[in-house]
């Protein structure tokens, strides 16, 4: 097909001219690089990793402490609930879409497991499913509106953010605290860890080597096909850097009560959810509606089935990451949800490197966003200041996020266009 | 007996609103051939481009393919028939790369993955023998010239085994050694017999390429010329509406020779 085309041009240039390299992944130095992908609106985790390396300096250095392995494994806990949430908030800004519903939804996910389970006897099995699928059932009735009707997600999500705080509130009834049992299924989720350190180290030599294999593997197939690949050198280079990051993390867990099943399931729907938007044709439409909806629109792309699946996947996370804050404390209050919450799983993203536009983000910025948050709140906790700090700390930190989009996508725009 | 046309719109009606943008047109594309649509601003070319590619439908009207009659209701029909289409506002993805681009609502995937590899190897060929330069093919098209989104829309039409290539002022943007090579690029279209439909409002271009040459005026045909045999003051006139009420010369003999 395509191949057989001939060149029109090439016949009129002098011989010798298309000797040049062909186009693909040129590799140069890394400033270089660097400046590059900030033109291009790919800066990707370059900033938040940065941030949260000072974030850690500066806390460590004002309480020895907070580099525990202790509060450590506490904080690779403490980020599951929001991470998941803020996991499926990435989803909805990459439409360049919000979810104001997200906190309500955990909450409303936690009690009706609560009222289901304690009050009238569900197997917890049951109970969480019917949790989860309640998300993604109100995320398909958000969806649906903003997608068929074509109200604003803003406005959807924000009668959702008042409606299904309502609801929670309602089927908590008078009793206002629900205890989940402390050796249940849910209470499970946090408080249950792989004491035997093969456990840790041997996931963090799977990752590592799984992540070597991949890489390994598109590399060979990049030369079968005469397509640029990377060099071996920068794989085994990346390779090493992963290696240390997870033997360390790893290290560090064993030092206290080993691996928490609860990172292990937050790191397995990381894994998961990337592969999906990256890999699959469907994770494709995604990015193509971030990145116009009417070019998507043209190629013949379901817009509203996109949009009001993208929605669902949104509510299913805002449940399950309900179901994990909710373990952590062991019950269901008439605050669940509430708070911060919202704020934090949407900044997490953001922070994380998800563009507030639409088109560009990872779910790993939901892990590191959420870690820069937790340990915030958790350096500011040890110290014993105030709320108010951890407040306006994780303000700031925010702002800085947002500038860096904004200046990135602007970078984007002032370079490209004519 | 001749072959039926193999693309025939006839009393297509297309209305916004208030404004009828598209009435009572007729247009016939003939394998092996270009046909030139030209027109004022506004008078209804990349409306009636829309309708062809299934992505505004006609209000009304019959099209026919290969002298079937066809529904052509979502960008999907079109694109099963093989009509490719080049949109005058592009209609990439800024975020995506050059070949998410090419291969978007038509990616190529092994197991339900998306193949990069193999979709990486199809665009460096078709770039290549095309003769295009791209810094790299990896990059978002955000950070691509204008020139540079422009090929690469053209490019993307090429994927796949179009018969009928829609262009919507494809040269709008490119240089002049790109200008040639576009030219070029529809020429070849045509001598492997596929049918063209190349708007432009640049008389030269369209004069250099066209077999025929469509007028639209105010939504409306208004003459349809052979070029070899219609000068350049009877076209500019037509378009401008100083021979409104002239006969259109339609099915002039030597039509279906196309050349
Ligand atoms: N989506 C739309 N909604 C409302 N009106 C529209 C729409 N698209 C086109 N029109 C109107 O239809 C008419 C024809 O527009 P069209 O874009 O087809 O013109 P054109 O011939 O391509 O002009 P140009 O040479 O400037 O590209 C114009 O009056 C325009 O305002
Ligand atoms: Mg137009």
């Amino acid at each position: 097909m395509s191949r057989t085309w001939s060149s029109p041009l090439r016949k009129r240039l002098p011989a010798g001219r298309d000797e040049r390299p062909p186009p693909g992944r040129g590799r140069q130095n890394p400033l270089d690089m660097l400046k590059r992908r900030f033109h291009s609106g790919e800066l990707g985790s370059v900033p938040v990793a940065l941030g949260l390396l000072v974030v850690w300096i500066i806390f460590a250095g004002l309480n020895e402490n907070f580099l525990s392995p202790r509060n450590l494994s506490n904080l690779s806990v403490d980020i599951v609930g929001i991470g998941m949430i803020s996991t499926g908030v990435v989803f909805v800004l990459l439409l360049g879409e919000i979810d104001l519903s997200v906190g309500s939804v955990s909450g409303l996910a936690a009690a009706g497991f609560a009222v289901l389970n304690v009050i009238h006897g569900v197997p917890e099995g049951l109970a969480l499913l019917l949790a989860v699928v309640a998300g993604t059932v109100i995320g398909a009735v958000q969806g649906f509106f903003f997608a068929k009707v074509g109200v604003p997600a803003f406005v959807v999500t924000l009668a959702g953010l008042l409606g299904w705080n309502g609801l929670m509130l309602y089927i908590l009834g008078s009793s206002g605290t629900i205890n989940l049992d402390d050796k249940g299924l849910v209470a499970m989720l946090t408080n249950y860890y792989f004491t035997n350190v093969a456990a840790a180290y041997g996931l963090a030599a799977l990752g590592t080597a799984g992540y070597f294999l991949a890489s390994y593997q598109d590399v060979r197939r990049r030369k079968a096909a005469g397509v640029p690949a990377r060099p071996l050198r920068e794989i085994v280079l990346r390779t090493g850097v992963l290696a240390v990051i997870c033997l360390a993390a790893a290290a560090v867990l064993n030092e206290f009560h080993g691996l928490p099943l609860a990172l292990l399931i937050f790191l397995v729907f990381l894994v998961g959810l990337d592969q999906v938007l990256r890999r699959t044709p469907y994770g494709r439409m995604v990015f193509a509606l971030g990145g116009s909806v009417e070019a998507s629109r043209r190629t013949g792309l379901n817009v509203d089935l996109v949009r009001i699946s993208v929605f669902m996947v949104s509510g299913t996370m805002a449940a399950i990451g309900g179901l994990f804050l909710a373990s952590r404390v062991t019950s269901a209050t008439q605050t669940s949800g509430s708070g911060n919450l919202l704020m934090d799983a949407i900044a997490a993203a953001v922070i994380g490197g998800t563009s507030m536009f639409g088109g560009r983000g990872r779910t790993w910025s939901a892990l590191l966003g959420v870690l820069v948050i937790q340990s915030i709140a958790s350096g500011v906790a040890l110290m014993g200041i105030q709320t108010a700090a951890q407040f306006m700390i994780t303000g700031g930190v925010l702002l800085v996020a947002v500038v860096i989009d904004s200046l990135s996508r602007r970078a984007q725009k002032a370079h490209g266009r004519v | 007996m001749t072959a039926p046309p193999l693309l025939a719109l006839r009393g297509i009606f297309k209305r916004f609103g208030a404004v009828q943008a598209l009435a009572d047109v007729e247009l016939e594309i003939r394998a092996g051939q270009v046909v030139a649509l030209v027109g004022d601003n506004g008078a209804g070319k990349s409306t009636l481009i829309k309708v062809i590619a299934g992505v505004d439908p006609a209000d009304e009207g019959v099209i026919e393919w290969d002298g079937r009659p066809v529904h052509l209701a979502r960008p999907h029909d079109a694109q099963d028939l093989g009509i490719a289409t080049v949109y005058q506002d592009l209609a990439l993805c800024d975020n995506l790369d050059v070949v998410g681009n090419l291969f978007l609502g038509r990616e190529i995937h092994r197991a339900g993955l998306l193949d990069e590899v193999e979709m990486e190897r199809l665009t460096l060929d078709l770039l290549q023998t095309l003769a295009i330069r791209m810094p790299s093919v990896r990059l978002p098209v955000a950070s691509l010239s204008g020139g540079q989104r422009q090929t690469v829309a053209i490019s993307r039409s090429l994927i796949g085994e179009p018969r009928l290539v829609l262009l919507d002022e494809p040269t709008a943007s490119l240089g002049i050694e790109q200008t040639a090579q576009v030219l070029d690029l529809v020429e070849q279209l045509r001598e492997r017999g596929l049918g063209v439909l190349l708007i432009s409002h640049n008389m030269g271009d369209v004069k250099a390429v066209a077999d025929w040459i469509a007028v639209l005026r105010l939504g409306r045909n208004n003459g349809f010329f052979d070029v070899t045999t219609t000068s350049h003051e009877q076209i500019i006139s037509s378009i401008t509406g100083a021979t409104d009420n002239a006969v259109t010369r339609r099915a002039a003999p030597g039509w279906e020779v196309g050349r």
